[in-house]
């Protein structure tokens, strides 16, 4: 996996340092006696490498009395005081000392949750797509056309070895062993782009998620080109200190790839069949990503080949600045203490997109500040000057050319690839604004064909050509699916579901930064503008579609209005035969005429 | 009746039975040439029949019963009717099939024959009976009813018991049985379900028709009959057709007023009382065979209920509803004044009284007392 820009999950917010980032955030209170380097903090650094699980280890004296006292503050009282005398005040030396740093790592290991770790079968599901996301995110910036291979190997009922493979830029050595055993390490989060990964956490994450139930260590192949060899390496993630520790490093003399990376990682995890499975996830994937070749072996069963709908690659994303209607007072105020700009207009001017020299003007006119002062000397109160006067100023919306959709063509041709159906539809919604930030909404459909008739509509939500898998109803697609009255469009629809039918919906979101609720990245926010835009994009489609049901209702009551002709007609002849005594002949001309007749006046 | 006279009958009934068969036979094939003829010219046929709801309902003083108004509904045969088109036709064939051999179907037989039809044949009976309801109401316009279509009801009659000989001809054989009505002992003679071949000899002075069984079972073990030289009639209820038919031949025939003795409530007034005399609302292209224009209301009425001091219920929510709506809908109870006052007057009293009540004052009271001092002054009947 080559390029691989780590992910981590972080709400943009937390990058203007408001504090609410997540394992970061624990840092500024426990510097404090990190520095003291009490004896529980220096016993930290001295636990064994490697070893994640919070073990037992021998207290110290003094700990032992401290962990007693901790006792008496607790609001259980001991079996033998039954009366619980007032508690003894504890100091704030005292509490210093068991204040310590908690490491990025061994946050995840208590909340592996928040990363999508909460289960075995899920845990599966995360490692892959971690995976996937990285391999895709390394081929698409190299300009490669992705040719993934992931397989699934049984180990035992409860464990498998996940191995995926890219033919992705390959990874600079040196890098290895950060971007894979290293949280929080990548190139994509300080940047507005759009890709897959934002923060250096997933593939990191898998790693240690599989060190944490196994044991065993992650396992990279990587090689950067033809003339270059390929490496190979085993690592462990050394929980407390959230660095790499490498077991294994060798130069292989030959690899199966000119370029590109394979990782393998063992984990505990549980496979089934069926929705929010793997091979659900793989073949969302593959509608969501149709300029790549999919193979997938999963751990029963043959491999299964997704070849790619089309050549074209996905168009190039470049990397914006933030928009000033989308900037909070804190990352304001960071962003211009660490400017490089000298004078507050260039800082503007430079730092944002869409500040012409005019708008930095009204700006500073409305802020009531000299554009000539130093960003860097500014109080907070003025530059909340400057922050409640960027919205009274017009200015345009950001550039969405960072935007890459997929396609209406795409879409409809992945769509034709993978699902047998008898109405293909897609929508490019053009590119709007929430808080400032770019994003696109694209809406597609298919109808009929193979699709369950009986069953709620499935709905597919992709983020930045990433499937969503769980947490639907938290979704703001979701939630618009739901708020779209389908029945406008001739589906059937109970108050508050999805729409009954054989209908699948595929909606896309693209952005630099897509508004998950929560750091799994398992759906999306409602921010009404996102609303808006996937409301309209859902009703353009439907109303497409409803045309299509329409028609077909149309054609399908014309094929039985014939029928019912040819069955009915031949009936009346008979009465009128034994009514009237009729002869054959005579009784087939009246059904002739009758039926010629009636198959005239119907308006076709 | 003597033999000779008996033979001339049973083959005048014949004779007039057939002429029927041959006037139905008729205006089936009428039907069915003008829709094949309509046919081979390419336009569309139809068939019409008389709007069968209140709307299209009025009271005629002159005739007595509910009459069906003008209002025609059209069908032509198109995609949609199409099946319903082949249904009525096929049934309409059945018809003259049974004209033909002298047989007859319930609606439920027609419904089972109707299995022979292959696409044609009905999935539940109520579709049959629409169907049957259409044709009857088609034929209907040409003084046609269903039992001459062959189509008869399921329901029995009620019984009857009293001064009154019927005579019921065999067309096969040409015997006609001589039905004396005194001579059922503590039983009763049962209405058939097709009257029209009936003939009457009475020197009775009245039909009587009770709206229980148990009034009548009273009344005929004490042969009232014979004391107030009459004719009982147990309805059970609102009357069936048959028994409508056969007491409006009856009183039509023997020159007879019809008294009717009912229980004091909207349910025995507006449904039973009603139905007898001026036919349904909802049916009422029978009306003109199936009611007795010239019934009247002996009791109870809502005056017996003082008169006689009768035991009372209140009036249910259902009874009051059923009486606004005579009052408001009916045509028949707006056009009698006496019967709106009647109907008011209960409605204020706002209680019932069953004709069993009368027991109170002694089992047999009903008959020595009520019922003679009520039929002296029959001019004081309702309408």
């Amino acid at each position: 996996m080559g390029g691989h820009k780590p992910k981590r999950k972080e709400s943009p917010k937390s990058r203007s340092g408001d504090g609410s980032s997540r394992p970061p955030g624990s840092e500024a209170r426990s510097n404090r006696a990190a520095k003291k380097k009490t004896p529980a903090a220096k016993r930290s650094l001295r636990v064994v490498k490697g070893e994640s699980k919070q073990i037992e280890l021998p207290l110290t004296a003094k700990e032992r009395r401290k962990r007693s006292s901790l006792k008496l503050v607790s609001p259980q009282p001991s079996s033998t005081e039954s009366v619980p005398k007032s508690p003894p005040r504890v100091s704030a030396e005292t509490l210093a000392t068991r204040q310590r740093e908690i490491s990025v790592s061994e946050f995840f290991t208590r909340n592996r949750h928040l990363l999508g770790f909460d289960n075995p079968q899920k845990s599966l599901l995360t490692t892959v797509k971690e995976a996937v996301d990285n391999s895709l995110d390394a081929c698409e910036e190299a300009g490669i056309l992705p040719e993934i291979a992931v397989s699934i190997h049984t180990l035992a009922e409860d464990r498998f070895r996940v191995a995926v493979q890219d033919n992705g830029p390959g990874i600079v050595r040196a890098q290895v062993p950060k971007i894979f055993a290293k949280l929080l390490y990548g190139s994509k989060f300080h940047t507005l782009k759009q890709s897959r990964g934002q923060q250096g956490i997933g593939i990191s994450a898998a790693a240690m998620y599989g060190q944490l139930t196994t044991g065993k260590p992650v396992c990279i192949w990587s090689r950067t080109g033809k003339s270059k060899p390929a490496h190979y390496y085993e690592m462990h993630i050394d929980t407390r200190r959230n660095a790499p520790e490498v077991v294994k490093d060798e130069t292989l003399s030959s690899w199966t790839l000119d370029h590109g990376t394979r990782v393998e990682i063992e984990l505990a995890g549980i496979y089934k069949r069926g929705r929010r499975s793997v091979d659900d996830y793989i073949e969302q994937t593959a509608i969501a990503n149709p300029h790549a070749t999919i193979r997938y072996t999963p751990p029963t069963g043959e491999e299964v080949i997704y070849e790619r709908a089309t050549r074209q690659h996905p168009r190039e994303t470049i990397a914006i600045k933030p928009h000033p209607h989308g900037v909070e007072l804190g990352a304001l105020i960071k962003m211009l203490k660490e400017t490089d700009s000298r004078s507050l207009k260039s800082a503007l001017q430079a730092d944002f997109s869409r500040i012409s020299s005019k708008v930095a003007d009204e700006i500073l006119k409305k802020a009531g500040l000299k554009g000539e002062s130093r960003p860097s000397r500014l109080s907070r109160e003025e530059v909340e000057r400057i922050y409640r006067a960027i919205p009274a100023v017009k200015i345009m919306a950001p550039p969405t050319n960072c935007l890459a959709p997929i396609g209406e063509e795409t879409i409809v041709s992945a769509l034709k690839k993978r699902i047998e159906a008898d109405f293909y539809e897609a929508i490019t919604r053009s590119p709007s604004v929430y808080r400032g930030i770019p994003f696109q909404v694209e809406v597609g459909a298919a109808y009929g064909g193979s699709l369950p008739a009986e069953e709620l509509a499935d709905v597919l939500r992709v983020a930045n050509r990433v499937p969503l898998q769980y947490q639907a109803s938290a979704c703001a697609i979701t939630k618009s699916v739901i708020g779209t009255d389908w029945r406008n469009y001739g589906l059937q629809q109970s108050r508050g579901t999805l729409p009954t039918g054989p209908l699948l919906l595929f909606v896309h979101i693209a952005s630099v930064w897509v508004p998950f609720t929560s750091e799994s990245k398992e759906a999306i926010a409602h921010y009404p503008e996102i609303l808006r835009e996937l409301r309209l994009g859902l009703q353009e489609v439907g109303r497409k579609l409803g045309a299509h049901i329409r028609r077909r209702r149309r054609q399908a009551a014309e094929t039985k209005k014939l029928a019912y002709i040819q069955k009915y007609i031949p009936q009346i002849g008979i009465a009128l035969q034994d009514i009237l005594a009729l002869t054959d002949r005579e009784r087939d001309k009246t059904v002739s005429v009758l039926t010629d007749t009636l198959e005239r006046s119907r308006k076709i | 009746m003597k033999a000779t006279q008996a033979k001339r009958y049973a083959a005048e009934v014949k004779r007039k039975n057939h002429q029927q068969d041959q006037n139905t036979l008729k205006l089936i094939s009428g039907t069915a040439e003008e829709t094949n003829q309509k046919i081979l010219k390419r336009i569309k046929p139809d068939l019409k029949f008389p709007v069968r709801s209140l709307s299209n309902v009025s009271y005629s003083k002159r005739s007595g019963y509910l009459e069906i108004g003008k209002q025609k509904k059209v069908r032509t045969l198109t995609v949609t009717t199409v099946k319903t088109f082949a249904q009525t036709l096929r049934m309409m064939s059945l018809s003259k099939d049974l004209i033909e051999s002298n047989d007859f179907a319930t609606k439920r037989d027609a419904y089972y024959q109707s299995k022979n039809w292959g696409d044609a044949g009905f999935q539940e009976q109520t579709e049959s009976d629409t169907v049957m309801d259409d044709i009857e109401a088609m034929f209907s316009m040409y003084q046609v009813s269903r039992e001459q279509l062959r189509f008869i009801p399921d329901e029995h009659g009620g019984a009857v018991a009293g001064q009154l000989i019927v005579y019921d001809p065999d067309i096969e054989t040409g015997e006609v049985e001589r039905i004396d009505c005194t001579r059922f002992g503590s039983g009763a003679y049962s209405i058939p379900s097709s009257v029209e071949h009936l003939s009457f000899e009475t020197k009775a002075k009245f039909v009587l028709a009770i709206e229980t069984g148990g009034m009548f079972q009273r009344l005929q073990s004490h042969k009232f009959w014979q004391k107030a030289n009459c004719i009982l009639v147990s309805m059970g209820g609102v009357p069936t057709r048959a028994t409508r038919r056969f007491i409006r031949k009856l009183s039509e025939e023997a020159k007879i007023p019809v008294y009717a003795f009912v229980d004091c409530d909207p349910y025995g007034i507006s449904n039973i009382y009603r139905t007898l005399k001026v036919g349904s609302g909802n049916a009422a292209h029978i009306n003109q065979f199936f009611c007795v224009p010239n019934a009247r209301y002996l009791g109870v009425t809502p005056q017996d209920i003082r008169d006689y001091k009768l035991p009372t219920h209140p009036l249910k929510e259902v009874d009051i509803k059923r009486a606004k709506d005579a009052l408001k809908n009916d045509p028949f109870f707006q056009s009698q004044p006496a019967w709106t006052q009647a109907i008011t007057h209960l409605v204020k009293m706002g209680v019932r009284a069953e004709q069993q009540a009368l027991a109170k004052w002694g089992l047999n009271y009903v008959l020595e007392e009520y019922l003679p001092r009520k039929l002296k002054q029959t001019d004081r009947f309702l309408p």
